[in-house]
């Protein structure tokens, strides 16, 4: 399996997906030292599918932010499949504001399947939520590393997506819509997924490929949280891909950080004004 | 059956998508929500708005800027950007032929029109989404015409109106039409800075990645009247929480009730409401 860029892109999905990889509150406490939860909204509620707080990479403060989803029942049913509410994404906003006012940077990690599509959440504005961090994030004055760690659910990913380094996970995906959504859409039959995951371009060569990311993070081995499930020739496989992981955050943050600000900000904005295949 | 005589089903579930808009032949034109028979050219004059009961037919793109500007007079913009096909993508059939068919049944280059002029006197750059083109959707080409919209009006300092009708990001160019939405809305950010305007005015249907980004970032946002706005599309909400959504769920009044839209306007007032709010927000103080 090692950099198998070849692999079928539902496979891809399908690991990204797998309820034993790492999830954002894994790698909180894993790579990231002292992380102290940072709760609510101050609006409306706490959304436990958005998890926020301070934390330590290395002996540098950092303010962290990811999607959440649960392994069992109760758990998933807790993190809502790790599908945030309007209040999740408002949440995620407060906190990357203090990120900018105590002029710290964010890491902000993705897994999620979509943002909640329910009564309630369009009820308290759900896209007014996505959007408004959109643009927020555009122009948070402090350096922004995005990571995909699993599943980039359209615009509930992109939600916590602008940044000036967006990384993703050998095995993780990023789609405008979900492989069975996009079947059932255009072939009419949710069967077709794994055709639609191929079509799509979901996965990280293929983003890396058309510029639309810029760096994979590889798994040289199953990445697992649970080592008794992990590969027997690399049994702390989790904590190697992490110890990876956390190099290539520093050696990003690194070199965030020596940049000047209005410049840092100006390649952010360039980043995401090329992207788009036009003709004319 | 029951024992009693079925209603007619309500608005939602009956009418299709090419109902809503005026067929293109005959003088007359039977009203989708009252049924009183209309003139073509009677409904022409009042903006494809029903003079028996305010019903809004959709409204096509280019009539849109037409009926905005002073005159009727801009210059059309960017007609040249069209999609790519990033992915090659092919589904039923090749994205190629969807977007040459899409040209030719709608008569535009892509979802979107833009043109600049100028609005009860003040310098406006606009662009009109359109329906008929693969549902409005939003790729790379609608992306880049909204981003050089907001990039000209920073420049020149003049205010962006964008008109929404769209069923969101277009699936065929896959991450490429997801970018948009941080593309047009990192622009919007400097917009913001720059204290210009944005005036987004939604109209029916607006979901979506278009709704979840330009759509309600406006400095003022307007809806049109029943107009379906919502993130999830009505469809997808259902087969998530297994119940019949409530009567008026995501409708221009619903977002007005929840807080989600500044007013609901009926579409011949558009204008005159477009010029009051340009004579607020065009501020030469704010130019120094
Ligand atoms: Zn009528």
């Amino acid at each position: 399996m090692e950099n198998d860029f070849n692999k079928q892109a539902i496979e891809r999905v399908q690991t990204a997906r797998h309820p034993s990889r790492p999830y954002a509150l894994d790698i909180f406490s894993s790579i990231f030292e002292n992380f102290v939860e940072i709760h609510g909204d101050r609006r409306y509620a706490d959304d436990p599918a958005l998890v926020c707080g301070f934390a330590m990479l290395g002996d540098e403060e950092v303010v962290v932010v990811g999607q959440q989803k649960g392994r069992d029942t109760n758990q998933r049913r807790l993190r809502n499949f790790g599908m945030p509410k309007p209040e999740g994404y408002r949440k995620a906003l407060r906190v990357m504001k203090l990120a900018e006012k105590f002029k710290r940077p964010i890491l902000s990690f993705i897994d999620t399947p979509g943002a909640y599509p329910g009564i309630d959440a369009e009820e308290r504005g759900q896209a007014e939520a996505i959007a408004f961090n959109l643009r927020e994030m555009a122009g948070l004055k402090v350096p922004i590393i995005v990571v995909v760690i699993g599943e980039g659910g359209s615009g509930g990913a992109l939600a916590i997506g602008i940044g000036d380094k967006v990384l993703m996970m050998e095995n993780s995906v990023y789609s405008v819509i979900s492989p069975e959504g996009c079947a059932a859409i255009l072939w009419k039959d949710a069967g077709q997924s794994a055709r639609a995951a191929e079509c799509l371009r979901l996965t990280a060569p293929d983003l890396l490929r058309y510029e639309l990311i810029d760096e994979i993070i590889p798994e040289h081995s199953v990445w697992v949280v649970d080592r008794k499930e992990a590969d027997s020739d690399s049994e702390s496989s989790f904590d190697s891909i992490g110890e990876n992981l956390k190099q290539i955050l520093q050696r990003n943050l690194e070199e965030l950080n020596k940049m000047d600000e209005n410049q840092r900000m100006k390649n952010r904005y360039n980043k995401f004004r090329k992207m788009g295949a036009w003709i004319g | 059956m029951s024992w009693f005589s079925r209603k007619k089903p309500k608005l939602e579930e009956q009418v299709s998508d090419e109902e809503r808009k005026v067929k293109t032949e005959g003088i007359f034109v039977k009203c989708v929500e009252c049924e009183s028979p209309l003139y073509r050219r009677e409904l022409k004059e009042s903006f494809q708005v029903c003079t028996h009961c305010d019903y809004h037919f959709r409204f096509f793109a280019r009539e849109r800027l037409d009926t905005l500007f002073d005159n009727g007079e801009y210059e059309k913009l960017d007609e040249e950007v069209i999609s790519g096909d990033p992915l090659e993508f092919v589904d039923t059939k090749p994205y190629k032929d969807r977007v040459e068919a899409a040209k030719k049944s709608s008569g535009l280059p892509e979802a979107i029109v833009s043109g600049k002029g100028t609005i009860g006197g003040h310098l406006v750059y606009a662009g009109a989404m359109d329906m008929g083109f693969i549902g409005g959707s939003m790729g790379s080409a609608v992306g880049e015409k909204i981003t050089r919209l907001i990039e000209r009006a920073i420049e020149k300092r003049g205010a962006v109106i964008v008109f929404s009708a769209s069923g969101g990001a277009r699936m065929q160019e896959g991450t490429f039409s997801l970018m948009q939405m941080a593309k047009i809305s990192s622009a919007l950010a400097i917009l913001h800075d720059a204290r210009l305007p944005f005036i987004s005015v939604l109209t029916d249907p607006t979901t979506g990645g278009v709704t979840a980004s330009f759509a309600m970032l406006g400095d003022v946002i307007i809806a049109e009247p029943k107009a379906l706005i919502g993130f999830a599309g009505p469809r997808v909400i259902e087969q998530t929480i297994r119940q019949k959504l409530p009567k008026g769920f995501q409708r221009s009044e619903f977002l007005l009730e929840h807080g989600m839209v500044d007013m609901v306007v009926d579409r011949r007032k558009m204008r005159d409401t477009i010029i009051r709010l340009l004579n607020f927000m065009m501020n030469e103080e704010t130019a120094k």
